[in-house]
């Protein structure tokens, strides 16, 4: 179970920023600034934060959908960097991705038994007999009916199109699937059941995740360890409970205060934000949350912090972003 | 109706003619609105919670949807056959609303002072031009808006989403309406902003003693707002109560699965959550008697007769359900 299964180190994507006639590059989004996480095999790792963190940016660079700007990406003991297309291709067999509008990643035209075949024509695996039954084993598996494979993706609900994009995703065997808010577009009633889906799968064949949501209330629910985003950098790293009993990061501590509890009588004393996320292609100088933190002081407009051991914390798993981590009381 | 009661839904039908036939969005639907108070009302996708507040509106889309039956009672009148234009007095004056998406809803070629000043002038025609610009300004740094006077020569798309939704609830109280009604206002919002939202509207309706509707999918918001709720399924009220004892003690085997299907901050991690089977069924294809009992642990013979009718188990709390 402890096995490292991708290690991604100072990851950093930057998008040009295109000004003037002649469409030159006038400036840069930083929409991931010096990103560092692990994955160990098996387990799920959260990646939460709001529109514009860099959250996506994050999983489609491992996936390498997009090309990094700079850091390293390790996967199952290989550097991503330097890899051919083949290679790329290759890995992909060990590493997918699920969206959050399947019906955005499922070609309309084809049924869904092509849909689901297709990773096998492109990695050549089996005979089309062969094929149609793995076909009807996922469907299954995903909770559909084998008759499923004749349709087409718009006879699909929201709830059954995320099934079909699970069932595709888990076709080869991956070993980590890379999950983008996989049921922020669905309802409660189905979202639970997208979700024990999830935590099935992960149990029956060792899957790891990387699920990144908005919603820190279900990204706590499936994840072992969270890193929670805010413009580009993560700001606290710590394992699912820690986090939310003990959040060390004053902006943790706002997410998790925000989120609205379904319980009248649990009305707390809420701790509100003030002001806009400042936008990431002119963020702000030193610690980026600064002007929108109730703790702030001069110095944190004037110092970068580094992601650095928790105070009080135990068993090195615990990592935060703040110069002031230690002074601040945030229970 | 009590003193307080200002609007009062009393078995409203809204109808769709579409190609393969009828169909009805909302059946039979009845709630009181208190001044001063905020009415939850909550629901998956297709309960027909937003197509009740677009009949209260008179805002569904023609010719296609109407309402086919039923009153709408605002300050003792029936809206819901009164004409377009004595409609058009009551809307943004005594009955406002607000969208989900605000930037479909503003005008994006429009500067912000230009649009909210317009309220100003069809409600107010005599007031004059520097008058409808100072209360627009006042309006705005009311609802919250940092520099109001920079942001009046602004455009919709110069905005962030909570600060364009900010807009809207200023467009949206320029005619001190009675009644706001809110369709998901924070669903496409952040969590820090979507707060911030929640905060503000409280903050005014207790200033301005108006009546909130509030439309979510979401429970986590009706338990934080709301004062009563109205839980809707497939186009009819399922269970109606004040927020604490919906919360305490739902009853409807619908509410009961919605409130534990929510991932929970403290719940144990990586442990199933409990599901309804199933999906909502179709509009066009529904069952008779009981709408959700396909997806129903308690279902019995007798739900598929006969639908269940509204029925207080207190003095307040009224579920429709065979259990009861």
């Amino acid at each position: 179970m402890d096995e490292l299964l991708l290690d991604v180190k100072n990851l950093k994507m930057h998008f040009p920023v295109l000004g003037g006639i002649f469409r030159r590059p006038v400036g840069k989004v930083y929409a991931v600034d010096d990103v560092s996480f692990k994955i160990r095999t098996g387990e799920t790792v959260g990646l939460v934060g709001e529109s514009g963190c860099g959250k996506t940016t994050v999983g489609r660079s491992i996936l390498r959908l997009y090309k990094p700007t700079a850091g390293k990406v390790v996967f199952d003991k290989k550097d991503l960097s330097h890899l051919s297309r083949e290679e790329l291709r290759d890995l992909r067999r060990d590493m997918q991705m699920i969206f959050q509008d399947p019906f955005e990643s499922l070609n309309s035209r084809h049924t869904i038994g092509d849909i689901i075949e297709e990773p096998y024509i492109i990695h050549g695996i089996g005979t089309p007999v062969e094929r149609k039954t793995h076909v009807k084993q996922l469907l299954h598996r995903v909770g559909l009916a084998a008759r499923a494979m004749t349709r087409f993706p718009h006879e699909f609900s929201g709830g059954q199109r995320q099934r079909i994009g699970i069932a595709r995703a888990i076709a080869l065997n991956p070993k980590l699937i890379i999950c983008d808010e996989p049921v922020s577009a669905l309802d409660v009633s189905i979202q639970s059941q997208v979700l024990n889906l999830l935590l099935d799968l992960q149990r029956e064949m060792g899957l790891a995740y990387l699920f990144i949501a908005h919603d820190l209330a279900v990204v706590k629910h499936i994840s072992d360890r969270i890193a929670v985003m805010y413009l580009g950098k993560i700001v606290e790293y710590a394992d699912a409970d820690t986090l939310y009993t003990k959040p060390a990061h004053p902006y943790t501590s706002a997410l998790i205060s925000a989120i609205p509890v379904p319980d009248p009588e649990q009305k707390k004393k809420k701790q509100i934000l003030v002001g806009d996320v400042p936008s990431p292609i002119h963020p702000p100088p030193g610690c980026v949350f600064h002007t929108r933190c109730p703790y702030v002081i001069d110095d944190c407009s004037k110092m970068t912090p580094d992601l650095g051991a928790a105070p009080g914390n135990s068993d090195d798993d615990h990592w935060v972003a703040c110069i002031r981590a230690g002074e601040i009381d945030l229970g | 109706m009590s003193e307080k009661t200002i609007l009062k839904v009393d078995s409203l039908v809204t109808a769709f003619d579409t190609e393969q036939g009828v169909i009805r969005a909302v059946e039979g639907v009845s709630f009181d609105v208190q001044a001063g108070r905020t009415l939850g009302i909550v629901g998956e996708s297709g309960c027909g919670k937003s197509v009740t507040a677009l009949s209260i509106m008179r805002l569904l889309p023609k010719p296609h949807g109407y309402i086919e039956k039923g009153k709408i009672l605002f300050r003792d009148k029936d809206i819901a056959a009164l004409p377009a234009d004595q409609m058009h007095a009551i809307r943004g004056y005594g009955i406002s609303m607000i969208f989900q998406e605000p930037m479909t809803a503003l005008n994006p070629v429009h500067q912000i002072g230009r649009q909210i000043g317009e309220v100003f002038k069809l409600h107010f025609p005599d007031m004059a031009d520097t008058e409808i610009w100072e209360k627009s300004v006042e309006l705005l740094e009311k609802v919250g808006i940092p520099e109001p006077k920079g942001r009046m020569e602004e455009y919709p798309h110069q905005l962030s989403g909570g600060m364009r939704q900010r807009v809207m609830i200023a467009m949206a109280l320029a005619g001190r309406p009675d009644i706001l009604i809110a369709d998901e206002p924070t669903t496409a919002l952040d969590v820090t902003i979507q707060a911030q939202i929640l905060e503000l509207m409280m903050k005014l309706q207790r200033q301005t003693r108006m009546a909130i509707i509030f439309i979510t999918h979401a429970l986590g918001v009706i338990a934080e707002i709301c004062d009563d709720v109205l839980v809707m399924y497939a186009g009819t009220v399922a269970e109606k109560a004040p927020v604490t004892e919906l919360f305490k003690n739902p009853r409807h085997p619908y509410t009961l699965g919605l409130l534990s299907a929510i991932p929970r901050l403290d719940n144990e991690p990586k442990t199933r959550l409990t599901t309804i089977r199933g999906m909502v069924p179709s509009l066009y294809e529904l069952p008779d008697g009981c709408r959700f009992q396909n997806r129903c642990p308690y279902a019995m013979a007798g739900c598929g007769i006969a639908p269940p009718p509204l029925r207080p188990i207190n003095e307040d709390h009224w579920v429709s359900c065979y259990l009861y």
